[in-house]
């Protein structure tokens, strides 16, 4: 704080102008509840505005209280362990399958490609050229070689996350400063030590970073692979219901899918605030 | 805690050289830059070694060369009668950033030496030996601690207490404290002083500042740049233990501006 206010105190004699007052916009002041709150009514009231008013057909964009009681169909579905569950758990499944199956290549090959120069020269230049084709035009690949089953579903949700692990991993082992190198020299720590006791502990933010990209990569992966694969999964409910034309049953679905991927994202995020406790929170930290 | 452990076996007499360097040269390949020039430097048992001169004329690469951190291109490099070719675990080294790892308390990072050289068993024994240590550097009750919520000079302090975990016979220290507001800069300058006497260790400082050279030293070596070499050993013959107000003195005026005079010279000197 600069001394400017009280020197104006001592000229003016005025008491009651040095307590400052913050000023704060009102839209940064309103809580978070009521500005979720907000947007939120503000969204459906948007959507049923354009339902009522008829600027979409029906049968494009169903009106919110049809996409609403058509969650609760399903929810009950879901429930009462229906099809909808079979299909549900299918898709887990594959995605915890996936998901798992990306940790374990995808850490491995970071580590390889961040650790050692052999890593870095050889097998990093194949994994950036690959990470830049589209990874779903392999899926009816995947098929071919594992059938309808989940397995080529599995393979191309964890084609899809593996390479965000890869880099998180990577850029993680690099992110050991000159000085905590040179630290670990001075103690003659070998290079396995360095490795675990260093570099690995010190690239754990990067690697959950790229397990949250890979948890998002993975959902996409399963729902794409049941898209263009078949099988009996939570994707291939979405594909029927659309070819259908029931477009509220797609968007109940779907809300209930991104809840799988939501959760999926919390356990990631969660096991990085218990495992990462040093590190500072910096998305959302928007807090007065 | 035992103070003059590590020298047990070292038989060294007090003026018994501790380093010896002959002739070291170095030439990093990568760029070709002579960053060192025949130099040659004796340290002896217990004394204080500052090294001052202008930024890149090598002093960081003469401490890691000692530090037995990179090779010499040519010379010889002697410490308590055994060629150094690798880290050892009689020299304890510090750097200007304190470098402790946030997922470990005060007190694990401390006994992080002992745990990388003599596994976790070890470290934990050495624990006890590390709060001894906080004590020492004024870090008592931190000892749980993460470093998270330690100021600077705490950190700095702790990174003290890691070197000495080890009860090295020789500290390097890297411009240690050069990140460090003035006070607490002075501070740490004197605690160095008595942690010195106090562990009976041979110390061997970078430094960008003639006013701490001088106030710590027994005798500064005064570099100069491209190549680097020793432009002149300064003797500083002021009592022991040194003070803050030794500062105010004629004597420690003169050797300053003496000091001064040669960094000042440069190239020609
Ligand atoms: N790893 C390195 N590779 C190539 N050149 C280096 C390296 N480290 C230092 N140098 C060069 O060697 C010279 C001395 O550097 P350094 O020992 O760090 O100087 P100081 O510590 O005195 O500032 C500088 O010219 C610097 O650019
Ligand atoms: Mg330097």
């Amino acid at each position: 704080m600069t001394d400017a206010p009280t020197n104006q105190r001592l000229e003016t004699g005025a008491e009651d102008d040095t307590v400052w007052v913050q000023e704060v916009a009102f839209i940064d002041s309103v809580p978070r509840s009521i500005a979720m709150t907000f947007v939120f009514v503000v969204f459906i009231g948007t959507w049923d505005l354009v339902t009522r008013l008829g600027l979409v057909s029906p049968i494009i964009l169903p009106t919110p209280w049809e996409t609403f009681s058509d969650m609760i169909f399903v929810g009950n579905n879901l429930l009462s362990g229906g099809y909808m569950l079979v299909a549900l758990w299918i898709t887990v499944k594959e995605v915890i399958y996936g998901f798992a199956l990306a940790i374990a290549i995808g850490f491995s090959l970071g580590v390889l490609v961040g650790e050692t120069a052999f890593g870095e020269k050889a097998v990093m230049p194949y994994l950036v050229a690959i990470d830049t084709m589209p990874k779903v035009a392999f899926a009816p690949l995947f098929v071919a070689w594992l059938g309808f089953g989940i397995e080529s579903k599995v393979a191309l949700a964890a084609f899809i996350a593996t390479f965000p692990i890869v880099v998180g991993t990577a850029a993680g082992l690099h992110s050991a400063d000159e000085n905590a190198r040179m630290l670990f020299k001075t103690m003659g720590a070998s290079r396995m030590q360095t490795l675990i006791k260093m570099k690995l502990p010190t690239g754990l933010p990067q690697i959950f970073t790229g397990l949250k990209i890979g948890a998002v990569g993975v959902m996409a992966g399963a729902i794409t692979g049941e898209f263009l694969g078949g099988g009996k999964g939570f994707g291939e409910l979405i594909r029927v219901a659309a070819s259908q034309l029931n477009t509220p049953r797609v968007f109940s679905l779907i809300l209930y899918l991104s809840l799988v991927g939501l959760v999926l994202y919390l356990i990631v995020q969660w096991t990085q605030r218990r495992v990462v406790f040093w590190q500072k929170e910096s998305v959302g930290a928007h807090d007065h | 805690m035992n103070a003059s452990l590590a020298h047990e076996n070292s038989g060294a007499s007090p003026d018994a050289p501790v380093y010896e360097l002959t002739n070291v040269s170095k030439t990093y390949a990568r760029n070709a830059v002579v960053a060192l020039e025949d130099v040659n430097l004796t340290l002896r048992h217990g004394s204080f070694t500052s090294v001052i001169g202008s930024s890149g004329c090598g002093k960081s690469t003469l401490l890691k060369i000692m530090a037995g951190l990179i090779p010499p291109t040519k010379g010889r490099v002697i410490l308590q009668d055994k060629p150094v070719t690798g880290p050892r675990r009689d020299i304890g080294m510090m750097f200007q950033q304190a470098t402790l790892f946030p997922w470990k308390t005060a007190v694990e990072n401390i006994v992080l030496p002992i745990e990388i050289r003599d596994g976790k068993a070890a470290a934990k024994l050495a624990r006890e030996k590390a709060h001894d240590l906080l004590d020492i550097v004024g870090l008592k009750g931190f000892e749980n601690v993460y470093p998270n919520e330690l100021s600077g000079g705490m950190a700095q302090r702790a990174s003290i207490c890691r070197m000495l975990i080890t009860e090295p016979a020789v500290l390097l220290l890297d411009e240690p404290f050069s990140a460090l507001d003035e006070l607490s800069r002075d501070m740490m300058n004197m605690e160095l002083q008595r942690i010195c006497r106090e562990q009976d260790a041979t110390a061997f400082l970078v430094t960008h500042s003639i006013q701490e050279a001088v106030i710590l030293s027994d005798e500064i070596v005064v570099m100069k740049p491209r190549p680097g070499r020793i432009a002149e050993i300064v003797h500083v013959d002021l009592p022991r233990p040194r003070t803050l107000d030794m500062m105010t003195t004629p004597r420690f005026g003169e050797i300053v501006d003496h000091i001064r005079g040669m960094l000042d010279k440069g190239e020609n000197m």
